[in-house]
């Protein structure tokens, strides 16, 4: 009976896939929210940077968006070691989700706050806010809002970018399977297993999202 | 010398290789209501932007108190003052658009907190009670916390009014506050600025409602090509202008006696 057999199996490598699936969670959860912090100030940089850093800074994000992920992973783990920077696979795997992440997040953030009517730093200003009170309290606020459902969108993408850590032997939910599949031959299901594994979690990302939307919502 | 409350002296204003303002003087007094009217292009809005350095300019001085807005002066040379000290001139004053520019983020109570607090340095609770009381004195208490976006036009307009005047400014710019406005909410507003000039609020404000310029104004100044083409009380611009050019506005203009 193969459903049993399936059954089997899967109590029986229940801990691989358990430990797959918290590095997986590890893996985006790091790289979402350290992409995100870098973002923020990729995107400021933008948009007020001072002339040269805002080339650098747009080299950067164009650079980035312009390579798949799977050559930023290959790329931290192999061409880092090269110049001497010895990173485990793990950190090597973070660092180029992270990276990845930073430039979507900088670009959603450059778009939002271009975006924002003028008038809204006017009346910041004269009311005497400050450009860095402006920023904080009016800009930022609004831009954050706006960005959500791309930013969500966007972690949800960061969680399937993370099955290309499999590559470099990080031990995530992918490689994991895999190794099971190794062992006993179901593919099939256990792909499918792993594929309902990854559709929970963006699944709670987006619910979480729309979660937040509405109690941010100012309409 | 007698201290005005706002001095606008010979201001120049370049937009590229057109000259906008051509030469700007003028004295407001504590307590004054000065209009100003002119046809579209003239220079009104960017007068009231040269104000508060919503725009730099060329030449020229604006001083407020005796202070000098926005710039200083070095060995002769004119020097812009550092940011912070423009963003601490500009509380000096308070400005409401044509557009409202209220922050959609914020209920109607926290726009008017915003400054109070973080500005002003108000605790909590008091920049509270000073917003509630000025939302109150325009009508809008009962909506302290809808959003922007919840509210009409006029009510949005006096909110962004409540938010100016709660700063407790010198003097209150007012740029065409009401032309964004369908007609039947355009009273509510102006209704909001007499009440605020019957209680002595200094007040610049440009304005195409004649007659309404016409009530509430102690000197109503004529702009024309970059410049104060005529200037004098209510009753000798609208019933006796003195230039042709001045006549042939106020007749063109939905304004009678
Ligand atoms: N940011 C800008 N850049 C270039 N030109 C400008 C700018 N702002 C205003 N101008 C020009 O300056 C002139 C005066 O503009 P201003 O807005 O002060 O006129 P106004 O009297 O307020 O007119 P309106 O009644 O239409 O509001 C106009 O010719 C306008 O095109
Ligand atoms: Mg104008």
């Amino acid at each position: 009976m193969e459903l049993t057999q399936f059954l089997n199996e899967a109590w029986l490598s229940r801990g691989a896939i358990w430990d797959g699936f918290v590095m997986t969670v590890a893996i985006s959860a790091l790289a979402i929210v350290l992409g995100t912090v870098l973002g923020l100030f990729v995107g400021i940089a933008l948009v007020y940077g001072w002339r040269p850093l805002r080339f650098l800074v747009r080299l950067y994000v164009d650079f980035i968006r312009g390579t798949p992920v799977f050559v930023l992973v290959l790329a931290s783990f192999y061409i880092l070691s090269v110049v001497g920077i010895d990173l485990t696979a793990f950190q090597a795997g973070v660092l180029a989700i992270t990276v990845f992440c930073s430039s979507h997040v900088g670009e959603m953030l450059r778009g939002a706050l271009a975006a924002i009517h003028r008038g809204q730093t006017e009346a910041a200003m004269t009311i005497g806010l400050t450009f860095r009170q402006t920023f904080l309290y009016v800009l930022l606020p609004q831009a954050l809002r706006q960005i959500l459902p791309t930013w969500v969108n966007a972690a949800t993408e960061m969680v399937k970018a993370s099955t290309l850590l499999s590559v470099i032997g990080v031990a995530e939910l992918l490689l994991a399977t895999q190794q099971i599949i190794s062992r006993n031959f179901l593919s099939l299901e256990f792909y499918f297993l792993a594929g309902f594994i990854y559709f929970v979690i963006d699944f709670s990302i987006e619910r979480l999202g729309r979660w937040v939307e509405r109690k941010l919502a100012y309409s | 010398m007698a201290e005005h409350l706002l001095v606008i002296e010979n201001l120049h204003k370049t937009f590229g290789a057109t000259e906008v303002l051509r030469g700007v003087d003028l004295n407001v007094d504590s307590g004054d209501v000065v209009s100003i009217i002119g046809s579209s292009g003239s220079g009104k809005t960017t007068l009231l932007r040269c104000v508060n350095m919503l725009e730099d300019y060329h030449e020229g001085r604006v001083l407020i108190d005796g202070e000098e807005i926005g710039y200083t002066r070095h060995d002769g040379k004119r020097v812009r003052l550092p940011n912070s000290t423009i963003a601490r001139q500009r509380a000096l004053t308070g400005m409401a658009f044509q557009t409202f520019n209220l922050f959609p983020h914020l209920t109607a109570l926290k726009n008017v907190t915003l400054g109070l607090v973080k500005v002003r340095g108000l605790a909590k609770d008091e920049a509270v009670g000073i917003a509630r009381r000025w939302l109150d004195r325009v009508g809008m208490l009962d909506r302290q916390d809808h959003y922007p976006s919840q509210l009409s036009g006029g009510q949005q307009q006096r909110v962004a009014i409540a938010r100016a005047i709660a700063m407790n400014p010198k003097l209150m710019l007012f740029d065409e506050v009401t032309s964004a406005l369908d007609p039947e909410l355009v009273n509510e507003v102006l209704n909001v600025i007499r009440d605020l000039a019957r209680d002595g609020m200094t007040m610049l404000l440009v304005t195409h409602e004649m007659r309404f310029a016409y009530d509430v104004s102690t000197t109503v100044i004529f702009m024309h090509e970059g410049r104060i083409h005529e200037a004098g009380p209510p009753s000798e611009v609208f019933i006796r202008p003195r230039t042709p050019r001045l006549a042939e506005f106020i007749q063109n203009s939905s304004f009678r006696a």
